[in-house]
């Protein structure tokens, strides 16, 4: 197998220019990588494709030398790559763009780019070099930027094009990506793939992360399927369905909640042209009912105004003009306690840096948003009994596995923390609720969990907002579908009225003229 | 009235302000060198101490005075090292390890002056650095004796604040340490290790805060005292948010500081004892603050200026 | 190399590590004591014995610990808001002047009244004091660290005006010295004869009230929770700024009483030289209390031994006293160090 073909063009096809044994990584007990192998060919595209937490983020960071594997090989173009060592990956050809871009901000695009790529102690920036060679590559592959512009002043799409010229301008011969759609508009995302079909025809070779399934069916030569950790199968993409790899991908045929409609009741929130701007984005003009027994999806492209919404709701900011109403009255001074006490239940979208306290305890978690209600303080002090009382009540009625109440918060998993929050902020019954990416990086059981819990609040009555970038989830959860681009928002449209390529549109920002705009009434 | 105003003609009021610019232009490179990397340094008045000590204590041993400035820049890039290895790999609060490394420079500098020294009453003076005119430019009225009839260590300072500029600005070093303190994710990302980085600025910005104090004891004065930094250190990091994290506007800000500082002295001969002369020391430490209070609003800090980085953390 | 953290430590972990800490510490000091030439070993002696050996050495110690318990409250309080005062010396100075003004006569009450009244107004203005840096960091974003540290050198120049001005002592031989407070505002000695004062217990009981407010009230988990994660504070709803104002006021009034305990108790007057760096040396107590009331009462005690023992070494064995500053700031880093390895788990990979 380990053929002596280490000539670094990687001439033969069919050799793998990179080749994955045995890796298996471990943080405590928790086993990320379980004995993965596999052989990435020249100019092909494979996919890494699974679920949050199966594992993907882990392997790429031991491949690029963040993390040091506990067991297993990685050889680049049949030489061993030394591990732990994110130099010699780069030296051997390896480009990494990560999913959270790694640029500095105070610099410029061409700063970022040359970083790293003289030795440390030369006397001076050589910049007149680096902007040739920029302009070289971007005009190779057509990825358009301005060297001499400062980092912060740059597009999502623009800084990804930076992160992929990055990796050009150090001849990387092996491109990752990490879940590079997530922050783009369907038309970005086509751009970028227009991008990596020049790049593999020139000979590199792409890993492709991803748990969006249309994404990998549309770019990718194979799939590597990972599911908790270990390779759960592998399928040429030419020969596999969606339905398989989901199969694959989940470890079992997902059958999708199948929401009875229920009769919209009143109006529980109304949103009246309402523009505001805050350190989480901005909204402009934005009207939105929430009726109680209905879901409303709101969906968009990450950083395009949902924050600011999330926020609005949360009682983190108030409106600058226009109006919300909470349950027929509006609101005067905004603030979290007023929407706590105007019975907002809020699921945040950060849950470790903004749902919990990490060092707190879990009976101190759960009556962060409650604690001076009369069942947990009176004169000034706290009734630490009903605290935990109140924790151990959430841990027994949502399923969560934690020590004791006393045990610290940081050290339950993504899943058992988002069932505290979630145990948190449906009490007691609230009847609008907050639901911020409430399932993100759990793992499948979570999710259905979660999404069960939504829809019996739902059918008790509250109305619900689901700000989520999965698409999928948005569409089998809404009973109503918002699409917000550049903080504006779409008028709604039933669920089923409007195609995928219709919200794409939408997310894009076409079609949100002001007279495209509903007011739903 | 008229006075007040023609102390700011004479040439003496500014060789004295460029003189008592000269430790806090040092130490403030200093500060600002490590905070572009992402590290708070309150170990500034105590590396200050230690330094003024180090190096006069090496001339007065029969050193060179050169080899004491070097000693001195040994002695700050040594407690630099304690703080980084506490502050970067192992991450602990930089508020707690600067108060620190603060107490502990200040308590082992005094311990080793009194195992030096033990039973002196006045310090010992040694033979300190001398002005060196430089020729036909030193005859330039005002200016002239301001900038260039200063000591050598005093033209080192400006010449420090160029070559920080130059490797901030100019060099891939540079790059690599502004990076590290705005966004280290992107430092590892192109193989260059965050942890080297952030130890090598704080080392040699600590080396620099030593030279700091070393010059109050071999150009300024001519002995050690104790409590003769006295916040000159808390002075330095005010001057570098003042400074907008930036060498030119830093080396500005702390002429401004000494300029009145220096004028703030003889305002008070000048008042004969009207104002308690206490009114007049309180001048600087309101002044910083002031100055901090003033530039807070529009303040851009290195985004990750103390947060501790572990690698392949984003 | 890398940090993970790990699950509760183990009781022997809890003291391991710690007594690790000290240990450390007491290498280092030795080291210093063989360069000062002498015996390591008889130094910890002397140390020991001075700091704890006799009726008097016992009764100096606590004396000590007094002014580094009120100001090891003072940060303990803050910190745990991740409020960092470093300004207890300058809000100890100025509750010792608030003591000087009201208890030099000029409140001619009994004792009963005028003691709460003149506390009651040195941790008002040590409050204040407080809520200046407090006030500049919620509204305008400026470091409470840097200005701070600053205070104390202005409100030190301030109390140096006045020892020379308004508050001097016209029989004080030209001293900047106060007045001595009268009678009533003194505080009564524990033991006849001897040093200790009735400051020590009204440490005692500030320790065990700051305690109870950390631990059973709203105020104290509001605290708590603004120090570990202010992002999640606001957005539980809880008033984050006007929480970290009210632990200002706590913390700048606690480092007050200490001036008042040392001037009303122990001192009778006010000069510049009251706190030997009391309000630095509280950081290093309140750092190795763990940030914990009650721990802060055994630290003060532990830092009082080893200055007052050191003192008294330094006196028989010819190594300077400082060698109990150099102990203190080293005991502050190994245990920063010490705290930081129960927690997290240090992987070489």
């Amino acid at each position: 197998m380990t053929d002596e073909a280490t000539t670094t063009s990687g001439a033969q096809a069919g050799t793998p220019v990179l080749r994955l044994s045995g890796i298996t990584k471990r943080f405590g007990p928790l086993v990320a990588n379980n004995a993965i192998s596999f052989a990435l060919g020249r100019g092909e595209v494979v996919a890494l494709l699974g679920e949050n937490g199966a594992g993907k983020t882990t392997l790429m960071n031991i491949l690029f030398g963040h993390y040091v594997a506990d067991e297993g090989t990685v050889e680049v173009f049949g030489d061993r790559l030394p591990p732990g060592d994110p130099h010699a990956a780069l030296e051997a050809g390896i480009g990494m763009v990560h999913q959270h871009f790694t640029l500095a901000d105070n610099m410029t695009v061409l700063e970022n780019i040359a970083l790293g790529t003289q030795p440390v102690w030369s006397l001076r920036l050589d910049r007149g070099r680096a902007r040739a060679r920029i302009a070289e590559l971007s005009a190779d592959f057509g990825l358009a930027v301005d060297p001499g512009r400062l980092v912060s002043a740059l597009s999502v799409g623009e800084r990804q094009r930076v992160e992929i010229l990055k990796a050009l301008y150090r001849d990387a011969r092996i491109l990752i990506l990490d879940e590079p759609t997530a922050v783009l508009t369907p038309a970005e995302t086509e751009a970028l793939f227009a991008t990596l079909r020049m790049l593999v025809a020139k000979g590199l070779s792409i890993i492709f992360i991803s748990h969006k399934l249309n994404e990998v069916m549309a770019v990718s030569d194979r799939v590597l399927v990972l599911r908790g950790g270990r390779l759960a199968g592998e399928r040429a993409t030419a020969g596999t369905t969606r339905q398989e790899l989901a199969a694959l991908m989940v470890g079992r045929e997902v059958a999708p909640p199948q929401p009875a409609p229920v009769e919209p009741g009143a109006v529980l929130a109304r949103l009246s042209g309402v523009s505001l701007r805050s350190d989480a984005g901005r909204l402009d003009d934005v009207t939105l009912d929430l009726r109680g027994g209905e879901i409303v999806g709101l969906a968009g492209v990450s950083g395009n105004g949902q924050a600011a919404l999330a926020a609005l709701l949360a009682g983190m900011v108030a409106p600058a003009s226009g109006s919300l109403e909470i349950g027929g009255r509006p609101v005067t001074s905004w603030t979290p306690r007023a929407a706590l006490a105007a019975g907002v239940g809020r699921i945040p979208e950060n849950r470790h840096a903004v749902g919990t306290i990490g060092d707190m305890s879990v009976a101190e978690n759960v009556i962060s948003e409650r604690y001076r209600d009369a069942r947990f303080s009176s004169r000034g002090f706290l009734d630490w009994s009903a605290a935990r009382g109140f924790a151990q009540s959430i841990v027994d009625a949502y399923d969560v596995k934690c020590p004791s109440p006393d045990a610290r918060i940081r050290l339950l998993s993504g899943g058992n923390m988002q069932k505290l929050i979630l145990g948190r902020a449906l009490d007691p019954d609230p009847s609008l609720i907050l639901a911020n990416q409430p399932t993100r990086g759990l793992d499948v059981g979570a999710v259905s969990y979660v999404h069960e819990r939504l829809l019996e609040a739902r059918g008790r009555g509250a109305a619900i907002l689901l700000i989520s970038e999965d698409l999928d989830e948005i569409l089998t959860l809404s009973d109503r579908i918002v699409v917000m681009s550049r903080g504006r928002l779409s008028a709604p449209s039933a669920r089923g009225e409007r195609s995928v390529a219709e919200l794409g549109e939408l997310m894009a920002g076409h079609g949100l003229d002001a007279g495209e705009r509903g007011h739903a009434a | 009235m008229m006075e007040a105003f023609d102390i700011l003609l004479t040439a003496s009021f500014w060789v004295a302000a460029i003189r008592i610019a000269s430790p806090l232009i040092f130490a403030t490179m200093g500060e600002l060198i490590c905070e572009r990397a992402g590290v708070l340094n309150l170990g500034i008045e105590g590396i200050m101490v230690a330094g003024a000590f180090a190096g006069w204590v090496t001339v007065y041993a029969g050193g060179d005075l050169w080899f004491g400035v070097l000693v001195a820049a040994l002695a700050g890039a040594a407690f630099g090292l304690l703080h980084a290895t506490l502050t970067v790999p192992l991450g602990l609060s930089q508020h707690v390890v600067g108060i620190g490394i603060t107490l502990l420079a200040t308590s082992l500098t005094y311990f080793t002056y009194r195992i030096v020294l033990p039973e002196v009453t006045s310090p010992p003076k040694i033979e300190a650095f001398q002005p060196l005119p430089i020729p036909v430019l030193s005859d330039i009225p005002v200016v002239g004796p301001a900038l260039f009839a200063q000591t050598p260590l005093t033209y080192l300072a400006f010449v420090v604040v160029a070559l920080t500029a130059w490797i901030l600005y100019r060099t891939p070093l540079g790059l690599a340490v502004r990076a590290a303190g705005e966004n280290p994710a992107a430092v590892e990302a192109q193989g260059i290790s965050v942890a080297v980085i952030r130890i090598g600025a704080v080392m040699a910005g600590s080396a620099l805060m030593a030279i700091g104090g070393a010059f109050l004891t071999m150009s300024a004065f001519n002995s050690f005292f104790f409590e003769m930094i006295n916040g000159r250190g808390w002075i330095c990091i005010a001057l570098v948010v003042f400074g907008s994290w930036r060498p030119g506007k830093a080396l500005l800000g702390a002429i401004l500081f000494a300029a009145f500082d220096a004028y703030q002295i003889r305002l008070q001969q000048l008042t004969g004892g009207a104002i308690p002369y206490q009114i007049f020391l309180m001048m600087p430490y309101v002044l910083s603050i002031l100055a901090l209070i003033l530039v807070a609003r529009r303040a851009t800090y290195p985004k990750a200026l103390m947060i501790p980085y572990q690698k392949g953390e984003r | 190399m890398r940090l993970e953290p790990k699950p509760s430590p183990t009781m022997v972990e809890t003291l391991a590590y710690p007594a690790g800490a000290v240990l450390v510490t007491v290498l280092f000091a030795s080291l210093l004591v063989l360069a000062a030439g002498a015996s390591p070993f008889s130094v910890i002696y002397l140390v020991a014995k001075g700091a704890a050996g006799s009726q008097f050495a016992l009764v100096e110690t606590l004396t000590r610990a007094t002014p580094l318990i009120f100001t090891g409250l003072a940060v303990a309080v803050a910190f745990r808001a991740k409020l960092w005062n470093i300004g207890a010396e300058a809000q100890l100075y100025i509750g010792a002047v608030m003591t000087i003004v009201l208890g030099t006569g000029a409140l001619p009450l009994p004792a009963p009244i005028l003691i709460p009244l003149i506390m009651i107004a040195a941790m008002a203005a040590g409050a204040l004091l407080l809520l200046g840096p407090a006030a500049l960091k919620v509204r305008f974003g400026v470091d409470e660290v840097v200005t701070t540290l600053l205070l104390n050198f202005i409100v030190l120049l301030f109390v140096s005006l006045l020892l020379e001005g308004p508050l001097k002592d016209p029989m004080g031989l030209g001293w900047p010295q106060t007045k001595k407070v009268i009678a009533e505002a003194q505080l009564p000695r524990l033991i006849q004869g001897k040093r200790l004062h009735f400051g020590f217990v009204i440490a005692l009981a500030a320790a065990a009230a700051t305690w109870v407010i950390m631990k059973k009230t709203v105020f104290g988990y509001e605290m708590r929770a603004v120090g570990h994660n202010p992002e999640a504070a606001r957005f539980a709803g809880m008033p984050v700024n006007r929480i970290l104002m009210k632990t200002a006021l706590l913390s700048g009034g606690l480092a007050a009483l200490a001036g008042f305990s040392e001037v009303a108790g122990l001192k009778g007057n006010l000069t510049l030289d009251l706190s030997p760096g009391y309000g630095y040396t509280g950081i290093v107590v309140a750092m190795l209390a763990l940030l914990n009331p009650l721990g802060v009462v055994i630290a003060a005690i532990f830092v009082a031994g080893i200055f007052v023992g050191a003192d008294a070494m330094s006196r028989a064995a010819g190594v300077p006293s400082y060698i109990a500053d150099v102990m203190v700031a080293t005991a502050l880093l190994t245990m920063v160090v010490a705290v930081m390895l129960t927690r997290f788990r240090v992987r070489w990979r």
